[in-house]
Order: structure tokens, then sequence, then C-alpha cells
């Protein structure tokens, strides 16, 4: 259909708006059910322009699901309600003619709202810098084909890695908990050779900064896997939990002595 | 201006090795005392910035993202070449480089396209160890795949997802150096100008895109890893914020802008389907690997499906032209990017695209399903298998090579293309131009350096497939990290500079001047609108096919769409105290202005056509790219003094000691 009307409900904050946020009612005519949601918003933005409005300020870069830089809560659903699927590549096909939309940031106190729709998910650099990374320097690198990797293992780590860091885990979760993210990276990097020499300290090191950044604990709901987009498994929280279960039974941190954390 | 390229003397395959040992190095005491500013966390940038700080320097690294693992080279889908010749299939170092310069049109630099080739081996072994989680086979060796213009598969690859995963492991090593202090990270920041000290690079003026305020940062030297500018048409692959402004910003401080005209057209990306379309989607050109070009042979046919009358299903095999094959034998569905664009143009042109609009040619799965259902049904044992069961597990096999692309495929369709074929059509995907670098990938203005994309220096006038994840990492982890050392050496006994010397001053009131003109219009129309129109212009005379009308036109045409840009653009908002990316887009907008009008007088210039630059005054009777290397074998280095006047053109003569220049041909 190519001349739907929509009321779309956005969340305002910040700029001409409360710095608290409020919601505000737009309505828009002729939408295309080939657009993506994104596009859709940038025509709603052309018309706020024209009308010398303040746009609505939301974060997009790659517009094909892999950046990990869109987010936005749409009826509830970080990512909107499709499964699968990031705010870039829902397309308003999925949405009807008459439809009230409900647009917000995420909701999680480690993401600040920066303004309208935009959230800071610095926090998970900081998780990463922790030690979501195979100490080794450039160089230092034997032949890829030195060390096999079974096709399932290699299969496993890449499910875990393709996490794109959008933090719809966390917005999702009701305790604002971060476990998918940080288990993605660690079941990614324990499940492979090279990664798995240092698998315990990541493990310690990664939940310790997630403590730190204030995430909420994980209590098993598992809407984290329902809305994310990349559909990563809770199995890596389980896994996380036991790496950080023996790593807390048998690490000892003495061994960081002047090693710091890389 | 002469142009010195500084490529080392001697044998090509000894010059990286003996340049390398050979270069002055800086000790690890000086290394602490040195600071070098990364602007860019892609694969160039992040992989320098992490090489840089294991060296011992101090490095700042900018990105205008939210993260450094959000920059472009995450949407990379195919794959990363390397000479490993892990398949036995008669690679090597000589035929990834020969393949390369072939693939440009031979108008790349031989001694760089050969240290390429050459480090290109270390990328994987790197990649690996950092945790990358490429492709693998049973055994639990890596898996390879053939790309276009080649005839062995050298690419490395994971899914359909290679430069995210590639990517990720550049953040991680960046991450780690930031955990460690080496590097310090500066997310949400833009350069918006380089500082010059005394003729040389020695800092940038950065805006801090959450508050609007203007950062005045001073280093001993300055690497720029900032992208490509294939966002001046607009509708492009590349996401919505790459932009040209650094390198452009450092053109207009002196630097020279190379072949800006080499632009590569991506045959397969899902095509335009209205108005408000704000991107176009690559589906990888390993597809071509498995997927068939056509269109119907009768224009009938063609209309017919065009009106929604009959679908690709309703053309029997005898009524389709699969004319990459038909032209191309040799090559057939894998010919490099700008041969199929161009054929799928022609197509389209004389009336048998597929799609309502016109433009689009189908990529056709069915052939490749059938045989690989076969060839699983023979494993499983199954004799004689029902058709279906065919399909079935051809279907299975293809999920697992291309499932992430199929869904996307759908996902932005709402077709399925296990069962009907995809439509494609060429789109704007990345920039062979870029800022002119010496054999060091420093640029004109010492100390500051190119590496990635926004550089020129490999892929000549046309890039190959999984190309450029190869050369951003192998500029940023083996090249770079050793040649800025050769400026550095001199570096030092010089103390730091200071970030309140007038000369910073001076750059940060440039920039606000932009920005207050800017806020200051007020008009009636938006940043997006005009840049909609300058991508229109450049993709209707500067895109797949030029002519010296058109370009002359457009010329024209983009330098009075600048005035009206000036006059009436209406940029919301305030410049300070306010996350505003309106204003953020208007300043890119700006500079797309000055660099399309230097594309077209770099197109007009170049009276012949090679790689992704086709003039149609200059082909064969068959319609192929017709070379004149009598007349511009040599690298159009551009230096550009503001809108009163022309560009002025130096040129590096391109010497082929070891190629033969021939006409390519992949029939």
């Amino acid at each position: 259909m190519e001349n739907m009307h929509l009321k779309l409900k956005i969340w305002r904050q910040g700029g001409k708006f409360s710095k608290k946020g409020e919601f505000v009612t737009y309505e828009l005519d002729n939408v295309s059910e080939h657009m993506s949601f994104l596009e859709m918003l940038d025509v709603l933005n052309e018309k706020l322009i024209t009308q010398r409005e303040e746009p609505v300020a939301f974060e997009h870069d790659c517009r094909e699901g892999i950046c990990g830089t869109c987010s936005m809560v749409i009826n509830g659903h970080p990512h909107g309600p499709n499964a699968g699927t990031t705010t870039c590549q829902l397309h308003m096909r999925f949405f009807r003619d008459g439809d009230t939309i409900t647009v917000e940031p995420f909701r999680a106190k480690s993401f600040p709202v920066v303004k309208d729709l935009v959230v800071e998910r610095a926090a998970f650099d900081r998780i990463i810098q922790a030690g979501g990374f195979v100490s080794i320097n450039t160089g230092q690198a034997q032949d890829a084909n030195a060390i096999p990797v079974s096709k399932e293992s290699a299969t496993a780590s890449f499910d875990a890695a393709a996490c794109i860091g959008c933090g719809a885990c966390v917005a999702a979760c009701p305790n604002a908990s971060a476990m998918l993210f940080v288990s993605a990276k660690v079941s990614h990097l324990a499940l492979l050779p090279q990664g798995k020499v240092e698998a315990k300290r990541r493990a310690l090191a990664m939940v310790k900064q997630m403590d730190l950044e204030g995430f909420g604990n994980c209590s098993n709901v598992t809407a984290c896997e329902a809305e994310c987009p990349k559909e990563i498994s809770v199995e890596n929280i389980a896994r996380l939990n036991r790496e950080y279960i023996s790593a807390a039974f048998v690490y000892d941190e003495k061994e960081e002595k002047g090693g710091g954390a890389g | 201006m002469a142009l010195n390229g500084k490529v080392p003397a001697g044998n090509l395959t000894e010059k990286w090795t003996k340049y390398r040992a050979s270069m002055p190095l800086v000790a690890p005491n000086n290394k602490r005392r040195l600071d070098i500013i990364v602007v860019g966390s892609g694969l160039a940038g992040a992989a320098a910035a992490a090489s840089l700080g294991e060296l011992g320097y101090n490095v700042k690294c900018f990105t205008f993202h939210d993260s450094p693992r959000r920059a472009h080279s995450i949407a990379a889908q195919g794959g990363i070449n390397a000479a490993k010749n892990y398949r036995n299939d008669g690679d090597s170092t000589y035929r990834l480089f020969y393949d390369t310069i072939k693939g440009g049109d031979y108008r790349a630099r031989e001694a760089n396209v050969y240290r390429l080739a050459e480090v290109s081996a270390s990328i994987i072994d790197q990649a690996v160890a950092q945790g990358v989680p490429f492709a693998r086979e049973y055994g639990g060796l890596l898996d390879n795949r053939s790309f276009g213009g080649v005839q062995v598969s050298r690419t490395f690859y994971a899914r359909g997802q290679t430069g995210q995963q590639l990517l990720i492991g550049a953040y991680q090593s960046l991450s780690r150096q930031i955990s460690l202090g080496s590097v310090e990270m500066y997310n949400r920041h833009e350069m918006l100008d380089v500082v010059l000290v005394d003729g040389k690079a020695r800092g940038i003026i950065a805006r801090n895109l959450l508050t609007g305020e203007l950062e005045r940062h001073a280093a001993h030297a300055v690497v720029l890893a900032t992208g490509g500018y294939g966002n001046v048409f607009y509708l492009s692959t590349n996401a919505m914020m790459c932009n040209v402004t650094a390198a452009w910003r450092s053109v207009r401080r002196g630097a020279l802008m190379a072949n800006p005209c080499f632009t590569q057209i991506h045959p397969t990306c899902i095509p335009v389907s209205g108005d408000y379309q704000s991107k176009l989607t690559l589906m990888s050109e390993s597809l071509r690997n498995d997927g068939r070009v056509w269109v119907p042979k009768k224009q009938e046919d063609a209309a017919a499906i065009r009106s929604g009358h009959k679908n690709a299903l309703d053309i029997p095999e005898e009524d389709r032209d699969y004319f990459l094959e038909r032209r191309y034998p040799a090559f057939g569905n894998l010919v490099p990017r700008d041969v199929a664009s161009r054929a799928a143009k022609i197509a389209c042109d004389e009336g048998l695209g597929v799609a309502p609009t016109g433009l689009a040619v189908y990529l056709d799965f069915s052939a490749a399903i059938e045989r690989y259902g076969r060839s699983k049904a023979g494993v499983m044992g199954l004799h004689n298998p029902e058709h279906k069961k065919v399909i079935e597990l051809g279907q299975n096999v293809v999920e697992e090579k291309y499932g992430n692309l199929f869904a996307m495929y759908e996902k932005i369709t709402g077709e399925n293309p296990y069962v009907m074929p995809m439509k494609i059509y060429p789109a704007v995907h990345y920039t062979m131009g870029g800022l002119w670098v010496d054999y060091n990938l420093e640029t004109n203005i010492p100390g500051l350096f190119a590496a990635g994309e926004c550089n020129f220096s490999d892929h000549g006038a046309n890039r190959l497939g999984a190309s450029a994840l190869m050369q951003g990492l192998a500029d940023g982890y083996f090249v770079l990290p050793y040649t800025i050392g050769n400026f550095l050496s001199n570096d030092i006994r010089t103390p730091k500079f200071d970030p309140n010397s007038a000369e910073f001053l001076q750059a940060e009131a440039d920039v606000k001047g932009r920005i207050d003109q800017l806020m200051g219009v007020q008009g009636k129309q938006s940043v997006e609108s005009f840049h909609r129109r300058l991508g229109k212009i450049m993709w209707e005379k500067c895109g797949m096919a030029r002519n010296a009308e058109g370009l002359t036109a457009a010329r024209r045409q983009i330098q009075e769409l600048r005035e009206e840009f000036y006059k009436d653009v209406f940029v919301p908002g305030s410049a300070t105290g306010d996350y505003n990316p309106e204003l953020e887009k208007a300043l890119r907008v700006a500079d797309f202005f000055e660099m399309g009008e230097l594309m077209v007088v770099d197109a007009l210039n170049r009276e012949e056509s090679c790689g992704g630059h086709f003039r149609e005054e200059h082909q064969t009777e068959e319609g192929e790219a017709l070379r004149d290397d009598a007349n511009f074998a040599y690298v159009a280095a551009w230096a550009y003094n503001g809108w009163d006047t022309d560009p002025v053109l130096n040129k590096e003569e391109l010497v082929f000691e070891n190629v033969e220049l021939k006409s390519r041909s992949y029939k």
C-alpha cells in the first residue's frame, strides 16, 4: 500500500522539549509500505524541518542491520515487533493504515538518553575494554591454518560473534541486564582455541565491569533472546555462568601482578 | 608540483622487504614522547591505532560514531583476499598482484600493489589469532571462495559478515590498547579541519557532537582513515554518515586529491524503489559464485514483467539472455564489477529491465540450487530423488552459504529469493580515488598520512571484490606502523605541540566561521533535499557512463546548486549546547559539493575509459572500455584552491616495469 496514514507517538527529550521528556503525537500521510521504518522517520523529519520545527533525533548509520547504531523501542519492542530484525530493516509493510505507533528510546539506567530517541551506550565499550579481546599484538600470529578449529566450534563461535552491540537485550530486560551482550563476547572467544587461553580472566573482568556500569542481574526472563535482532541465544549466558563460576573458584588474582588488563 | 611516489629502488619482489629493513626506526623510549592522531576507527583506523599503541606511541583515536565498532567497514559482506594458496590452485603473491593491477585497469602503482599482495597472508594470520571466526571446512582448516575478476579461490570469509568480524577483531585490539592507556578514544567527535604548523600536519580541530564544542588536538603526526566519498551520489551502499569532510578539509589545506572520478559502481544491489529511498543495499559479490545474471531476450517479455503480467518463472530457458556468460565466456558471471555493472546498464537501456522502473536484472539461483541438491542427494545416498527433494536439499546448501543475504533481501523486498530470482541493479559502492599518498602512505603534506579507502593507492580505476578489507587492514596493521616511523624519526626531539598556538586558534576560528555561515542562512530547504539533488546530478552525469557534454553541464549545475545551498538551506537547532545531527549533515554536504565538482573536472580531463570511469566517447566497437595508455597512464592529483579558480592538475606518471599493459579482456 502506498498511502498509509499513521499516528506516531514519539518520545521527545531535550532541545526545545523538556529535560525529563514527553510523548508528542505526529500525524503522517502517504507512507509507502516499501519504506523502511527509518525512511518513514526521514519523511516525518523532512516535514518537521519544512515547518521549521525541530526534527526527531534518532541514531542510524548503515541501514542494513549490521552496524548496531539504530535503536529505539517500537510499540514496546526494541527494534520493533519483527523477530531478528533491526529497526533499520523493519519495513512499513508490517504496519497497517491508521495504526498508532509508539516510539521511545532504549530505557536503562546505564544507557542515559542523549536526546529524543538517542541513548549513550559507551558502557558496552568499557565492558569490552575490560577484557573482551585476545591479548596478542600485531605481527605475533602464526600461520592461520596452524591450529585447526572444528567447523562446529567455529560455527558456534560465529553465532555468538554475530552480536552487533546495539543494546536491545538491555532494553528488553526488566532488570536492564547486559548478560546477553557480555556472554556473547565471552562465548565467541572462549569457543576458539585462540581465545580459550584467557577465557577465565576475561569472564571475571567483563562481569566486574558490567556490574560497575550498573547493569542489572539476570533473572532468566530471556526477553533478551526474544528481542535480539541477531537472535543471539541465551545458551551463551549459561556458558558465561560456567566460565565465571569455575573462574571464581580457581582464578588467582595474584596472577594479575604486573599484567594489567591486557 | 613534482610528485615523488618515493617508491624504493630494486626488484619488485624485494622492494618492501629491503625498505622495511632499512627504514629509520624510533626507539621505544622515544616512541613514548611522540603523539599520533588517528581519525577513523574502521578497519584501517582501528588497526593503525591499535598497532601504533602496541608499538608505544601515544595515540588519540577519533570517531564520529558513538562507538568505534560502528565504522562502515562493518558492513562489508563477502570476504577478504589473501595469497595463501591454501587451495593449491596456482595462487601466489605475484598472481594476486597481477590480478589487482589488471583488475584496476593499469591505473595503480605497481610497488604499492605488490606490497599489498605480499602482506595479505599476514592479515589472515593476524585475524585468526584475534579470534575472527572465519568459515572452516570439516577438517578444521579455513575455507575459501571466489570473487570477481580472478580464476583462483583466495577469498576468506565469515558468512556474509566478513567486514563485521574483521572490524570486531580490530576493535577488540583497539579496546585492549585503550584499556592499557596507549590509545585515548574520542567517540562522537568529528574532525573538521587539519592544523598545519610550519607546513606539517600537527593536529586537528574536532567537534564534540554531543555538546557542539570545538576542540583543538595536537600531535606529531595525523593519520586519516576516514573512508570513501561514495555518498556524493546520495544513494549508495555506504552508511548514512560516511563523508568526505576529513579528507576534503585536508585538500583545502593543500593535500592533493587523486583520481577522484574513479568510483566503483557495484553490480548487485537491491534496486531503488521510491523517492523516499535513503540508501541502497548491497547483495554481496559472492552471490555471483552461484547466481546467474539474466534478462529476457524479448522486449515484450520484459515489458510484461514490468507491468506485472508475467514474472521470471514464466520466461522459458530459451528466452533468457544470460548476458554475462554470453559476452564474457572465460569469466562468465564473475567478471569484475565495472564490467558487470556496465553490461547490466546496457541491458536495461535496451528495454530489457525487469523492475517497474525498468532498472533491474535478475540474479537467479535456480541452477545452483538444483546442482547442490543433486550433489547433496548423492552424498546422502538417495537414488533418483524427487525433484522437490532435490530443490529442498539445494535450498539448504544455498541457505548455509548465503542465508543472511537471502534473509536480508526478503526483508527489504518482501520476495523469497529461493523461489523467485533476485532483482538487482548497480549502485555506487566504493571510491578508488582518494588522497594522493606516496609509498609511505604519506600525503604531500608532511606528517599527514592516509590509510584505507580514503587514499587512492592500490585499486587503480576499479577495485576487485574482497580487496577493500585487505587494503584497509594491510595499511593499518602492516604498512603504516612502519612507514610513519620514517617521518617521526626526525621528530624525536620535537616537544609536544601546543594546541593553544596561533595556528590552532586560527584553524578553530575558520571552522567556527563555516558553522556560523551554515547556521546563519536560515533558508527554507532541508540539507537532505540538497544532498538528494546533488546525488541525482552526479549519478546521471558522472555515474556509470559519462560524456563531455553531460559533465560540462554537471559542473555548472553543481555550482548553481551550491550557491542555492548557501542561500536557502535551513539548519534547525543550535550549534552549541545541543546534539544537532542536521548541522553535522550540513557540514558534510557543503564539502560534497566541492568534491563532486572536482570529480566532474577529473572525469572531463580523463579522455579515456578505464575501470569504473567510462567515457562514452572512448569505447570499442563492442562497447568495451578503451584506454589511452599513451596519454593517460598517470595519476591525476588535484589541488583545489576554492571556488574562484580551477583545480590544478598534477601528474604522477605510472611506470610499469613488471606488467605489460594490455587491453583488459575477460572474454
